[in-house]
């Protein structure tokens, strides 16, 4: 989970012309009265350190080890995922979408970044970039490659278009190897890309 | 609108190049802005359809040359001078030249929580009639909105099978343009990849539409284990 303190390379007197842009704005909706400075920190931190993948990957840490929570996950992933803690902004209407030996599932927003932020974070840069809104559905497999991941010619690649205001989690095949794992080491092994569909789960990895 | 964030099916942009170990934000600035677009928002200034809308108005141009946060940046700006917040001059400034308006409510630190968990659903009730059902072969229409829509250009014109129901939720083409939530059905369809891009695969595409963006072409219940060869004889119904 990228906890790194990057970020404060545009600090002291060397601003950049956006920066600048930036600081000037919220200095205006602070001194208009718009913003509160406490909750704009607030929700940097919020959004920086406690939301996160490792929620998904508990998500499906779970499903893996708990049949009925599996089934409660297919028919209305929503309340599954808020009985887990995880709800909220962007993650209002979910749907789990479960690989298998035929099938493997992958996530985009051509039109915009829509991403299940309670169960994922905030997307990298990738998943709002212009190559792969473009390419995912017209490219899956492509794309898939350039991440390292090569899909049988045997399986459906099913790409999902989040247009509306559901938002998709996928499920990855649980890797063999595992048995007898707790949730706990299980979800450790869980990475961000596994649950947009552009990774695998591997163990080891 | 036929802008530039409609960009599923082209080519041209490069590979994707994920990187390893990436970090939330790239730039304190980045913090800023992402987190001055969450507050403002909960403001109720504007919802989340007027948000992308605000966005997809960027000259394309621009808009395929920023980062996404410069998009949001360039965004909010537009959002807050349309509705008279700021003005450009004070955006450029970062001093108020002209009386704050009233807002329906600001976000405190001590909102923050709640206003996250509660979040914006989107779903309606609605006393419109379901037309389609799951199984149901339609048609996405092939329409081309001046405004807002969600509809994106790929799946115009394409026949493909309805999978899941989603209930009545705002749509999007009303809301983002003022002119209320319009409850509408939403529905998830499948598209073959041989429908949308011409070529023999078993892969598919899924895309959430509203009902105004689909028509009927006949033929209910396609059994899925026909695939995309239903699809095909469907269209040419």
């Amino acid at each position: 989970m990228p906890h790194d303190e990057h970020g404060n390379d545009h600090g002291g007197s060397g601003l950049s012309p956006i920066a600048l842009r930036v600081k000037a704005l919220e200095s205006l909706l602070v001194e208009k009265g718009y913003v509160d400075p406490a909750a704009l920190d607030l929700l940097v931190d919020t959004y920086e350190t406690k939301i996160g993948p490792r929620n998904g990957a508990r998500v499906v840490a779970k499903a893996w080890t708990d049949q009925a929570f599996a089934d409660r996950l297919k028919t209305d992933a929503t309340a599954a995922i808020v009985s887990l803690g995880y709800e909220g902004r962007q993650g209002e209407h979910m749907v789990a979408l479960f690989n298998t030996p035929q099938v493997h599932n992958m996530v985009v927003c051509t039109l915009c970044s829509c991403y299940p932020w309670p169960v994922l974070g905030l997307p990298p840069v990738w998943y709002k970039s212009m190559p792969y809104r473009s390419r995912a559905v017209i490219d899956p497999r492509g794309v898939l490659s350039e991440f390292g991941v090569s899909i049988p010619d045997h399986m459906e690649v099913r790409v999902w278009d989040s247009t509306a205001e559901v938002r998709y989690l996928v499920v990855p095949q649980r890797p063999a190897g595992t048995d007898g794992w707790s949730q706990e080491q299980l979800a450790a092994i869980v990475t961000r890309d596994s649950m947009i569909g552009t990774g695998l789960v591997k163990f080891p990895p | 609108m036929n802008g530039p964030q409609d960009m599923g099916g082209q080519t041209g942009f490069g590979p994707v190049m994920p990187e390893i170990n990436e970090p939330v934000f790239h730039a304190d600035w980045e913090r800023r802005i992402l987190a001055l677009t969450v507050a403002m928002g909960a403001t109720g200034s504007w919802n989340i359809d007027a948000s992308r809308h605000a966005r997809e108005k960027i000259p394309a141009l621009k808009y395929w040359s920023s980062s996404y946060y410069e998009i949001w940046l360039q965004g909010l700006i537009k959002l807050m001078t349309e509705r008279g917040l700021v003005t450009d001059a004070e955006a450029v400034s970062g001093h108020m030249q002209v009386a704050a308006k009233p807002l329906k409510r600001v976000l405190t630190a001590e909102n923050v929580p709640a206003t996250r968990t509660k979040g914006g659903p989107s779903n309606r009730p609605s006393n419109r009639q379901q037309s389609f059902a799951v199984g149901d072969t339609v048609r996405a229409r092939n329409i081309h909105p001046t405004g807002h829509t969600r509809l994106p250009r790929y799946a115009r014109g394409k026949v493909g099978e309805i999978v899941l129901v989603h209930g009545t939720h705002v749509f999007p083409d009303s809301s983002a343009h003022g002119r209320g939530d319009d409850p509408q059905w939403l529905y998830t369809v499948r598209f073959s990849a041989r429908e949308l891009w011409g070529r023999e695969s078993l892969d598919h595409v899924h895309i959430d539409l509203w009902e105004p963006y689909l028509e009927s072409i006949g033929g209910t219940g396609v059994p899925r284990a026909l695939g995309g060869a239903s699809l095909r004889h469907g269209r040419e119904a």
